[in-house]
C-alpha cells in the first residue's frame, strides 16, 4: 500500500459534517481526534512496519485483544502508541456477534427472553425485563403487583451480582488480584439464590411477558435476609482492600477523566455518566416497575475519573441492598403472573381436567400469542446504563423487528476519549472502569 | 392533537381529512403515550439541530427497520409516504425527563440519510451498526465502516431479504 492510499483512509476525520463549528455537540469533544479512524488494512500495513503517513517512526500501532485477559471478553483495541503513551485508539468489536437481533425475529414472544437473556450475560434479568416490558406495552397488559415486585427484587439482586463481578474483574485488572476471588465469592452467593428461584445461575429466562416464570420459594425471605446481612461486612472489607488503599487510589484517581459535556455528547449512561456529576438514573427519573415506592439514593461522582466510577458501583451495591430490604418487607401476596390464558400458560394441573386449558397450552407453545401491530421503545436502568428495547410488531406471534440498545455498546465510544494521552497501563484501568460486557456490545 | 393515533387505531392511517399536528416542522403522532415525529429525510439534519437546541440533549438510540415484508398498514400521519426503510432515533431530554422518537422514511433506491455525528457525536457507533446491518448510508459520518460484521462481509444481515443462513443439509436419496 502506498502512502497516498493510506492518506485517503486516514484523512476521514476531516469529513465535512455539514454544520458550522459550535452548532452541534461535536465541539464539546475536545479530544475527538483521539478516535483512530483507520481501516484494518491500513492498520495491518502500519503494524508490518510501514510508517503512518503523517507521523514519523515515533508512534506505532499495537493491537490489544481480542484475547487479552483484561479486555473483559473479546474487546480489541487498536492503540496508537508513542512510547508508553496512548495517542489515539479505536475499539474493534464484533467477535461475539451472533446476530441475536435477527434471531429474535424468528422466535416467538414467549421464546424471546431465552434469546435476549444471553446478551448482557452479567445482568441477564435486565435483558429479559426490558424485552418483556416492551411486549407487555404492545399488549397493553397490567401485571399483578406481586409479579412486578418480584421483578424489582430480582433485578436489584442482579445489579448486586453484576457490580460484584465488576469489582472482581476490575480489581484483578488493576492488580488487586485477591479481589478477583472475593468478588466472585460474594457473587456466587447471589447466583445461588437465583438458582433456587429460577433454576439457573445465569441466562434464567425467568422474567417473561406476562409476569415471571415461577413464584419465589417458601423460605426466600430467610435466604435473602441472610444474604443481605452477609454482604455489608464484606463490602467493608472491599473498602479496606481497595477504596482506602493508596496504590488503588493512585491507579484510579485522575485516570480516564471525562467531562460532563463529553459524556452527554457521547450518549454515555449509567455509572460512566453519573461519575461526571450528572444525576441521571432511570429508576428515579423515569420510574418503571415499583421504584417510585422505594427509597434509594442516586450516586454521582464529581471528577469523572475511574475512581468515581468504581466508587459509584461499590455504593450502588449498598443502595441495592437497601432496596432489597424494603422489598422483603413490602412484598405483596397474589399472582406471580397474569392469569390470561392467551399470554401465560395455564397451571399444569388444569391441563389434566380442562380441554380448553390444554388447547391454550398447546397454542401458546407451538404458535405463540399474537401481539397487536405497532412499535414501542422501552428503557430500563441496567447496571451499565440505559438498556432499551425497540420492538416492532406486525400483529403476528413473532417480533417483526427487535432491537436492543445496549449500554455497553454505546459506552464503548467513550473509551478513546478517556485513554487519549494516558499511559498504556491506564488503558486497562479505563476498560475496567467502563465495565463493558461484550455479549451485549456485539449481540 | 387531532391526529393522535390511539392504541386501538394504531394499525390505521390517521384520518386524511384532518391536518397533521406539526412539531419542529414535522408531523407528530402519539403512540402508547410515546411522542413520535416524522421529519422529512432531506431536512433531517436541520430538524435534529433544532431538536438539540430545544433541549433534546441526548441521542440514546439509532436503529432502522426494514418494512419490506410488513403486512399491515403502518401508523404514519398524513403526508408521510411509507418507504421500505425507516431510521428510528430515540432522543432524551434529561431536564424535562421526556423521550421523543424520530422516524425517517428512507427509500430503497437511495438508502441515504444525513449523519447525526456532528449534532450528536454519540451516534457514531449506532450509525455504523445501522450501516453494517441495513446498508443505509449516513452522509457526513467520519468513519462509515462495518462494525459488527467483518470488513469484507457481503450483504446486510438485518434486511428482510437476507435469509437466516441455515446450513444446507444434503439428504441422500433412498437406496434402491
Amino acid at each position: 500500500m502506498t502512502v497516498t492510499d493510506q492518506e485517503s483512509t486516514m484523512d476521514n476525520t476531516t469529513v465535512d459534517t455539514g454544520l458550522a463549528e459550535g452548532k452541534g455537540q461535536l465541539h464539546l469533544l475536545p479530544r475527538r481526534d483521539a478516535v483512530l479512524r483507520m481501516s484494518e488494512v491500513a492498520a495491518a500495513a502500519a503494524i508490518d512496519g510501514e510508517l503512518l503517513p503523517e507521523e514519523n517512526d515515533q508512534t506505532m500501532i499495537v493491537n490489544m485483544g481480542p484475547v487479552h485477559p483484561s479486555t473483559h471478553g473479546v474487546l480489541r483495541l487498536m492503540l496508537e502508541l508513542d512510547g508508553e503513551t496512548v495517542r489515539r485508539s479505536k475499539p474493534i468489536i464484533g467477535y461475539l456477534h451472533t446476530g441475536m437481533e435477527k434471531t429474535g425475529e424468528s422466535l416467538t414472544y414467549l421464546q424471546g427472553p431465552t434469546n435476549v437473556t444471553r446478551m448482557d450475560y452479567a445482568s441477564p434479568l435486565f435483558n429479559e425485563l426490558v424485552f418483556s416490558m416492551a411486549v407487555e406495552e404492545l399488549l397493553g397488559l397490567e401485571l399483578p403487583p406481586r409479579a412486578v415486585w418480584i421483578r424489582t427484587l430480582m433485578c436489584e439482586l442482579n445489579r448486586i451480582s453484576s457490580h460484584l463481578l465488576s469489582m472482581a474483574t476490575g480489581g484483578m485488572d488493576i492488580g488487586a488480584v485477591s479481589m478477583m476471588i472475593y468478588g466472585w465469592r460474594e457473587r456466587e452467593q447471589v447466583l445461588r439464590f437465583f438458582q433456587k428461584v429460577t433454576g439457573l445461575r445465569m441466562n434464567h429466562n425467568y422474567i417473561r411477558p406476562g409476569g415471571v416464570a415461577a413464584d419465589l420459594p417458601d423460605d426466600w425471605e430467610a435466604d435473602l435476609t441472610a444474604l443481605m446481612d452477609m454482604l455489608p461486612p464484606r463490602l467493608e472489607e472491599y473498602d479496606v482492600l481497595m477504596t482506602g488503599q493508596p496504590i488503588w487510589r493512585d491507579r484510579l484517581q485522575g485516570v480516564g477523566v471525562i467531562s460532563q459535556q463529553e459524556a452527554i455528547a457521547l450518549s454515555a449512561t449509567g455509572p460512566v455518566l453519573r461519575s461526571t456529576g450528572v444525576s441521571w438514573d432511570l429508576r428515579r427519573d423515569m420510574p418503571y416497575l415499583v421504584y417510585d415506592e422505594l427509597e434509594f439514593d442516586v450516586l454521582v461522582g464529581s471528577y469523572g475519573d475511574a475512581f468515581d466510577r468504581y466508587a459509584i458501583r461499590l455504593n450502588e451495591i449498598r443502595e441495592s441492598i437497601r432496596i432489597v430490604r424494603q422489598i422483603i418487607e413490602k412484598m405483596p401476596l397474589g399472582d406471580y403472573r397474569i392469569q390470561d390464558a392467551k399470554v401465560t400458560p395455564p397451571p399444569r394441573a388444569r391441563i389434566d381436567e380442562s380441554m380448553e386449558a390444554l388447547i391454550h397450552h398447546f397454542k401458546l407453545f407451538t404458535e405463540g400469542f399474537k401481539v397487536p401491530e405497532g412499535e414501542v421503545y422501552v428503557a430500563v436502568e441496567s447496571p451499565r446504563g440505559e438498556l432499551g428495547c425497540y420492538l416492532v410488531s406486525d400483529g403476528g406471534p413473532k417480533p417483526y423487528r427487535m432491537h436492543i440498545r445496549g449500554p455497553s455498546f454505546v459506552n464503548l465510544q467513550v473509551m478513546p476519549h478517556m485513554m487519549a494521552d494516558g499511559f498504556l497501563a491506564d488503558a486497562v484501568a479505563v476498560i475496567a472502569s467502563v465495565d463493558p460486557v461484550l455479549g451485549e456490545v456485539d449481540r | 392533537m387531532s391526529d393522535t393515533v390511539d392504541e386501538a387505531a394504531a394499525d390505521e392511517q390517521a384520518p386524511d381529512d384532518e391536518a397533521p399536528d406539526l412539531v419542529y416542522g414535522a408531523p407528530r403522532t402519539e403512540v402508547r403515550g410515546q411522542q413520535v415525529i416524522h421529519p422529512r429525510r432531506d431536512e433531517w439534519r436541520r430538524t435534529a439541530l433544532e431538536l438539540l437546541n430545544d433541549g433534546w440533549n441526548m441521542c440514546m438510540d439509532v436503529t432502522a427497520v426494514d418494512y419490506g415484508t410488513y403486512g399491515p398498514g403502518r401508523d404514519l400521519p398524513t403526508g408521510v409516504d411509507p418507504e421500505r426503510f425507516e431510521v428510528v432515533v430515540s432522543l432524551l431530554s434529561y431536564e424535562r425527563r421526556e423521550r421523543l422518537r424520530v422516524r425517517i422514511q428512507v427509500p430503497e433506491d437511495d438508502p441515504t440519510v444525513d449523519s447525526l455525528y456532528a449534532v450528536y457525536p454519540g451516534t457514531d457507533f449506532l450509525e455504523r451498526e445501522v450501516f453494517d446491518l441495513f446498508g443505509i448510508t449516513f452522509s457526513g459520518h467520519p468513519d462509515l465502516s462495518r462494525i459488527l460484521m467483518p470488513e469484507t462481509w457481503e450483504g446486510h444481515p438485518l434486511r428482510k431479504d437476507y435469509s437466516t443462513g441455515a446450513i444446507p443439509v444434503q439428504f441422500k436419496a433412498p437406496s434402491q
